[in-house]
């Protein structure tokens, strides 16, 4: 046999590829199987949120931030509408804290749902994701009858939640509660000590903690690496403090570590949904769910049919807007995927001046590279899909 | 908590003669203004200094003041999980001068840098792959500017005839509208005849 010529392999991956996660290219150079460069490029469902935000009132820029990470939009609104109260100065009374709460739980049930099922078909099974779409779908009911919409809820709003939830809502989030921990077992069955699972993801995108912190990872991504690192303990907001829930840590730093804490996640958020139901049913959770200031919550609609202060509120709130006093801030929530950060700089008009999104999926795909490398052509999906990527919040 | 934050600005301002112009707090924030030119040995202080370790990069982005002389602030947000504290460090640029990449610090920073480039044309010195990222393949301009309009300057549609997506200039149906919400009653402060005598009790 004679000398072989031996050259490498650019190929595309995407941007329409089931493991794709929806529009990501990947320009994946090879060497035989083994992937030698990553280089992802982005971008294709850029939309210009921020840009458009800075054009808008503050309360018009809420619906923006459901678009962002479409399968969990209530938790960027909150991080919207913290970083606007600590502008604003506003507290929020506790029913509408624990209504944010118990949705941003919803919201982490929903993503962590998506992305545990659809990386299990990434690796080659098709049951979870049959499985969890069910119970997305049931979630998403519980949505629509809060906000009026499956998806885009635009509920979470500065100074508040936009309306109270109705008496019968809550006993049905209750009653989805312990059976969906049935579910659970169930997926886990099917995923936990599934072979074929397991030689996928075990070792697969092992992450160190000094490179996840310099490579800008947050959520699960640091907490598979070994961190106790998560918001909700670490600087609390609204009342988590009260809540009593634990925080998954792994040990590896690989795809399945990653995997196994979204399970877990998902059953300690049950637990938190359980207690802020309690509490919603109990004297301490009665209340108004938005702040009293008429400045910047619209008034109810009974009043404005009686109130002429109330009607010229209204009229001014929704056309004009309300003021936000010039300063910049910088508010973050633990969204399902990691660290969703919102930087807020107001010049005192009623449009922001620049409204910076942190999302957590654009640092976590950058480092595709980093963790591909030396990796096999099929792992690549798996480390994708264990990075837990929607491309709304990427692209923005 | 926020005696905890003026000691340790006064520790970073003490530490970093030169390169840091000065520190505010607000909102229980801090923020550190620093020299352009000496942004990777601010930033390396900050990573390594036991009383700082701000070892996780959050964010870097630009904001545009297009009627300040150096128009451009890049910021840097910086967490350190040890202290639990978060730090923001603001630099001060224009369009051609470059501000120094930060990779060697922090390698996460580099497609966010790619990002302000995308979006403010800030150039980052010593960046290896300094290219647009979120915008279309072949954009013009610098889309987050102030002066670079909501609508852009090109839309693209699928041209039957030529098989092909074709690029033209935008023409809006109806003008672009940006109303002046700012309400004359609180904006101005209006003087007339007789307030003087209202002031007076």
């Amino acid at each position: 046999m004679g000398e072989h010529q031996i050259r490498n392999f650019s190929i595309n991956f995407g941007p329409q590829h089931p493991a794709a996660h929806g529009v990501l290219r990947l320009v994946l150079e090879l060497d035989g199987e083994i992937v030698e460069r990553v280089d992802p490029h982005i971008g294709l469902l850029h939309r210009g949120t921020e840009k458009l935000i800075e054009y808008k009132t503050y309360l018009q820029a809420v619906p923006y931030f459901d678009r962002l990470d479409y399968v969990a939009p209530m938790n960027q609104e909150h991080a919207f509408a913290l970083a606007v109260e600590k502008l604003l100065g506003i507290k929020v009374p506790k029913r509408g804290q624990l209504i944010r709460v118990l949705y941003s739980e919803i919201g982490r049930l929903l993503s962590h749902l998506l992305n545990v099922t659809t990386q299990a078909m990434d690796v080659g099974a098709l049951t979870p994701p049959l499985w969890g779409f069910e119970e997305r779908e049931k979630l998403m009911i519980f949505y629509e009858r809060a906000s009026g919409a499956r998806m885009h809820a635009a509920y979470v709003r500065p100074g508040g939640v936009h309306q109270d939830l109705p008496p019968q809502l809550l006993d049905d989030i209750w009653d989805f509660c312990d059976p969906f921990l049935k579910v659970c077992d169930d997926l886990e069955g099917l995923l936990t000590d599934n072979r074929i699972f397991k030689q996928r993801n075990v070792d697969i995108g092992v992450v160190k903690l000094e490179d996840a912190c310099a490579w800008g990872f947050s959520g699960v991504m640091v907490r598979g690496s070994g961190a106790a690192w998560d918001l909700r303990k670490t600087q609390p907001y609204e009342c988590y403090e009260e809540l009593d829930f634990d925080i998954p840590v792994g040990k590896n730093g690989d795809c399945y570590d990653r995997y196994c804490i979204r399970m877990e996640e998902m059953r300690q958020s049950v637990r938190i949904m359980k207690q802020c139901l309690e509490k919603l049913r109990s004297p301490e959770g009665q209340g108004p769910v938005s702040t009293a200031d008429g400045k910047v919550v619209p008034p109810k609609r009974g009043e404005m049919k009686r109130s002429m202060e109330a009607l010229i509120h209204h009229f001014k709130l929704y056309t004009e807007g309300y003021h936000v006093p010039a300063g910049e801030a910088y508010a973050a929530v633990e969204a399902p995927k990691g660290e969703f950060g919102v930087y807020l700089v107001s010049d005192g008009s009623n449009k922001p001046y620049r409204c910076k999104i942190k999302a957590p999926g654009f640092a976590h795909l950058q480092a595709m590279d980093f963790m591909c490398r030396g990796h096999m052509l099929a792992d690549v999906s798996a480390i994708l899909g264990s990075l837990d990527i929607v491309f709304g919040e990427v692209d923005r | 908590m926020s005696a905890d934050l003026e000691s340790l600005g006064a520790h970073i301002a003490a530490s970093l003669p030169g390169a840091v112009t000065g520190t505010s707090i607000a909102f229980g924030e801090l923020t550190v203004q620093a020299e352009a030119a000496e942004i990777v040995r601010v930033l390396t202080f900050l990573r390594n200094d036991p009383k700082c370790l701000f070892v996780n990069f959050t964010d870097l982005c630009g904001v545009d003041y297009p009627q300040r002389e150096r128009r451009f602030d890049v910021v840097y947000h910086l967490l350190s999980p040890r202290h639990n504290v978060r730090v923001r460090v603001k630099v001060q640029t224009d369009e051609v001068t470059p501000v120094p990449s930060v990779i060697s610090v922090f390698p996460a920073a580099n497609w966010f840098e790619r990002e302000a480039y995308d979006f403010y044309g800030v150039i980052f010195s010593g960046h290896p792959d300094l290219r647009r990222i979120l915008t279309d393949y072949g954009f013009e301009g610098h889309p987050l500017r102030k002066d670079f309009p909501l609508t852009g300057f090109v839309e693209v549609r699928y041209d039957d005839e030529q098989k092909r997506v074709v690029y033209e200039p935008v023409r809006l149906n109806q003008e672009f509208r940006n109303f002046d919400f700012l309400s004359p009653w609180e904006g101005t402060d209006y003087v007339l005849p007789g307030d003087e005598k209202a002031k007076a009790n």
